[in-house]
């Protein structure tokens, strides 16, 4: 079954169609109907549901690259199905949202085309089970979400997110294809499945840990975990539905997802539970307490999220530890660290996507994002600020909303974790929940920050450009049904965990049975983690209410000392240097740029020459020298040495003609009838671009050099010279290789033709020739940009 | 160009309608003796090449209103979908394959989809070459 194939590839065409429809609707906003495709996804992978409950795969296969064992295999489990489910849904409300969201003067093709090709690649990643498939649409991904950032290319802040964001995630994405690679070395196989299956032998391998270091290179960057977290906060220059779609519901957790599939290939290892345990704490933390002291609520959102993904992450490194302990109740104990994690990934899409259009909707109905400018805005979006207080109370672990039972999980998780038997105990373990909780209260406090600095207070109608008013219903329909989510969730979770998360769970934790709860409940009496939800909203009100007297705190850091201002620091650095190498041998003069091919050739091939041994010279099989050919040997050397000693241009030209057709000649001599035919053309043609050339050239002067530098040009001529004669006499006197040229003899019966080199050409080595004529064309084209490109200067700046 | 040459003028007129019969000969010859879309190609731009130098750049561009840069990207498209084709019939991309059919006049003629290959290498050749030219000429 090809479907699942297709669901990946349907986004694609879309967006290949887009330009070809956008020219016969007109006005129609072709938003309409991009979100036909996302609604028609959707309802595909919910009609999985049953498949998936019923804890059965789909998989789907076409042979790629046989030859190098790439297939497209799309693989849908419990994992993949609430990944797309995900991808789709969001995606569908996104671009809902997305049509009252822009204005006309932005361009609607541009802005879906990249949105679907985002679509397409994001649904690739989840599903395929080929590493090298997943790779290219893990990259898809980053251009895609490059392109999106710098939609408003104006804007210089949106060309430096979107550029901040690619290296940082494509320079990931090239670690995590190195690790990819190193996988493929240990196991012989790209499917993940196989990986899964025969990695728990090469545990001792030595390409085990850097593999596993370098994928997590690529899910850290990707899902923006510290200190890689810097390029999110930049990406916020996207329109915020972007913001909302890619940069905290589907593509930031990317890396989540990767880390997630390769739990049974890595996980058990203490390597991969401190690596990301410990990554995801301080991501955790750090992005929080980041949050508290933004004043533009879009970017309170951005380091919200970081924080969000970094709980995520570290849940996902607690729970491997099952898969150490294994079918025990150690194992099913840690195990809920993971289930924990799939729920909050979901809870999280849901409160966070409903946060950013909440944002989006102020931004677009009030005309700032800044908290110090906004206030009292209750009464005048009511509905706007119900959303509000949904999705932050949500966010902040708050009773009857979904939040509350994935935060009560992850307490109970952290606590887990802090005292493990065997491998993993360690005297620092209790800081694993003090860091869960700190980083809880500060989640809180940034949570109150967004609903009470925004919705209460005064309303200041000289700060704000516009009067505010509820927007559009249908801009209000997209957070509606994600906040009636929210709600829905805390009320009926065991719909998704039992349909969705157990099945996700048991594939992740393979052989371990008992991980997941029976089902998830919002009471559990008194216990631990309640006690510190009610700490966290005690402390934190308090801390929120006399916030101006602390925040003085966040001055402890020195200005100049952040990731931000190292990585700039890097690009300007790296850019600077990259160009003074380049000036440095880029000079612009012909003779020098000469001077190092030739000094090339002679180092590379003289030099293999010489130390593989490969010289020698013997005239054994050689023909008797005729007297015609001695003739034009002699006026061949006549002429090449007269060229050194023209003095006009003309003449040079002449005589360079007068060696192409000697050559010619040689070739006739030796029964060649093709190839001096060709030299024949391409000696004429050649001859007459010389004479057009002739008029732009400079006046035909000898280069005044110092004798020095003469001395050295000329030794360098010679020795290319020489190279050349010991090469083509070398090559004539060795047999390395059993002849082909018997296989060439049978063209007439393999290839119909009696023309050896013809059927050479077109036939047994077409690709060749197809290839050096897609050369030949782009050369063209390069000389024609080039003229063009000065033509166009000239006329436009009066030259340089 | 602008250079006034009766001489050159009249002659390149018959030259040029037997340098693209000759190239026309070459490109069609190259299966079975010497010739091929490559070297076929050259000659015919040779033939271009002369009626710039004879003739300037603008009559030459009236008579013959043919874009050679459109012209070169059309025979590298057709050499590369030429490869296609014999996916459609399990072959591999590229493979070429030829018959012996009867024809009324021609009698036994041989026909080869290697033809369809050649005449992409031909047109791209003859396309690259002119457009360089051109474009070296107009650069005034």
């Amino acid at each position: 079954m090809h479907l699942l194939i297709f669901s990946i590839l349907l986004p694609f065409l879309t967006a290949a169609l887009i330009p070809l429809i956008r020219r016969r609707i007109g006005d129609f906003n072709i938003g309409w109907l991009v979100l036909f495709i996302p609604v028609l996804l959707f309802g595909f992978f919910a009609s999985q549901i049953p498949l998936v409950s019923s804890r059965e795969t789909l998989l789907s296969s076409i042979e790629w690259i046989p030859s190098l064992g790439i297939n497209f295999t799309a693989y849908l489990d419990g994992l993949s199905l609430i990944m797309a489910l995900l991808i789709t849904g969001v995606g569908s409300l996104v671009v809902l949202y997305s049509i009252y969201y822009l204005s006309p003067t932005d361009s609607f093709p541009h802005f879906y085309a990249y949105l679907l090709l985002f679509m397409g690649a994001m649904l690739g990643v989840v599903l395929s089970d080929n590493l090298m498939v997943l790779y290219v649409f893990w990259e898809l991904t980053s251009i895609s979400s490059f392109l999106l950032i710098a939609f408003w290319y104006h804007r210089k802040n949106s060309r430096y997110g979107a550029q901040k964001s690619l290296l940082i995630t494509v320079f990931g994405g090239f670690a995590m294809f190195a690790g990819f690679l190193m996988l493929y070395a240990m196991t012989g196989t790209l499917s993940i499945q196989e990986t899964a299956a025969v990695m728990g032998q090469l545990t001792e391998h030595a390409l085990f840990y850097p593999a596993m270091f370098l994928i997590l290179l690529g899910a850290f960057t990707k899902s923006a975990q510290f200190p890689f977290h810097i390029w999110l906060p930049d990406a916020m220059e996207a329109p915020t539905p972007v913001s909302a779609y890619l940069h905290s519901a589907t593509m930031v957790k990317a890396g989540i997802y990767l880390v997630a599939r390769f739990t049974p290939i890595f996980g058990g290892t203490s390597a991969w539970f401190w690596t990301i345990t410990i990554v995801g704490l301080i991501t955790l933390f750090w992005g929080a307490f980041c949050a508290i002291r933004q004043t533009d609520l879009k970017a309170l959102l951005a380091y919200s999220t970081i924080s969000q993904l970094g709980l995520i992450m570290s849940l996902l490194g607690m729970g491997s530890a099952a898969l150490h302990y294994g079918n025990t109740e150690a194992g099913a104990l840690y195990g809920l660290a993971i289930f924990a994690a799939l729920f909050h990934l979901v809870n999280h899409s849901t409160f966070k996507g409903a946060l950013f259009m909440v944002v989006g909707i102020i931004d677009h109905q009030v005309g700032t994002r800044d908290i110090r400018r906004l206030g009292g805005l209750m009464t005048l979006l009511p509905v706007t600020f119900t959303f509000a207080v949904i999705g932050s109370f949500s966010m902040a672990g708050l009773p009857l909303l979904n939040g509350f039972l994935s935060k009560e999980m992850f307490f109970t998780a952290s606590l887990n974790a802090a005292s493990m038997p065997g491998l993993f105990s360690t005297s620092w373990g209790w800081l694993i929940p003090v860091i869960a909780w700190l980083a809880s209260v500060l989640t809180f406090i940034y949570a109150m920050i967004i609903v009470f600095r925004t919705f209460l207070g005064n309303h200041d109608s000289k700060a704000v450009e516009k009067r505010p008013v509820e927007p559009p219903i249908g801009m209000l329909i997209s957070p509606a049904i994600l906040s009636i989510l929210i709600v829905g969730l805390f009320f009926a979770p065991n719909l998704l965990g039992d349909h969705l998360l157990k099945p996700a769970l048991e594939q992740l934790l393979p052989g371990i049975s008992g991980a997941s709860p029976d089902s998830i409940y919002a009471w559990h009496g008194v216990n631990a983690e309640l006690l510190m939800t009610i700490g966290i909203v005690l402390i934190g009100s308090v801390l929120f209410i006399t916030f101006d007297r602390w925040k003085g705190i966040f001055k402890i850091q020195p200005a100049g000392w952040t990731f931000n201002a190292l990585y700039n620091y890097a690009l300007t650095s790296s850019e600077n240097a990259a160009s003074f190498v380049t000036r440095s041998y880029m000079t612009g003069r012909l003779h020098q740029y000469f001077f190092y091919i030739l000094l090339f050739f002679v180092v590379s091939t003289g030099g293999t020459l010489l130390l593989s041994d490969a010289l020698s010279i013997s005239f054994v099989q050689d023909a008797p020298i005729s007297i015609y050919e001695l003739m034009l040997v002699i006026v061949m050397i006549i002429t090449a040495i007269s060229i050194l000693f023209t003095r006009s241009r003309l003449s040079a030209i002449l005589m360079n003609g007068v060696l192409g057709y000697s050559i010619s000649i040689f070739f006739v001599l030796f029964r060649a009838p093709d190839l001096a035919l060709t030299q024949l053309v391409i000696e004429t043609v050649t001859t007459a671009l010389f004479l057009l050339c002739f008029n732009y050239l400079p006046e035909w002067k000898r280069e005044p050099l110092p004798k020095r530098k003469k001395a050295r040009n000329a030794v360098l001529a010679i020795a290319g010279g020489l190279v050349i004669t010991l090469t083509g006499l070398s090559v004539n006197s060795i047999d390395l290789f059993e002849t082909i040229s018997s296989y060439f003899q049978n063209s007439y019966e393999l290839a119909g033709g009696q023309n050896i080199v013809n059927s050479i050409l077109g036939d047994f080595r077409a690709l060749d020739t197809m290839l050096e004529g897609l050369v030949l064309f782009i050369a063209g084209i390069g000389v024609y940009t080039l003229i063009r490109l000065k033509l166009k200067k000239e006329a436009g700046t009066d030259g340089d | 160009m602008g250079i006034n040459d009766v001489i050159l003028k009249t002659v390149a007129k018959a030259v040029v309608l037997i340098i693209l019969t000759f190239g026309i000969y070459l490109f069609l010859s190259g299966h079975n003796s010497p010739g091929g879309g490559f070297v076929g190609g050259l000659v015919l731009a040779s033939a271009f090449v002369l009626m710039f130098l004879s003739y300037d750049t603008e009559t030459v561009k009236d008579a013959i209103p043919i874009d050679f840069k459109k012209l070169s990207a059309f025979g590298v498209l057709l050499a590369v979908l030429s490869g296609l084709g014999p996916l459609l019939f399990g072959q591999n991309f590229l493979a070429q394959s030829f018959d012996y059919f009867n024809l009324p006049i021609f009698g036994k003629t041989e026909i080869a989809t290697v033809l369809i290959f050649e005449a992409g290498i031909a047109l791209t050749v003859v396309g690259v070459v002119v457009n360089i030219i051109l474009s070296i000429s107009e650069d005034e």
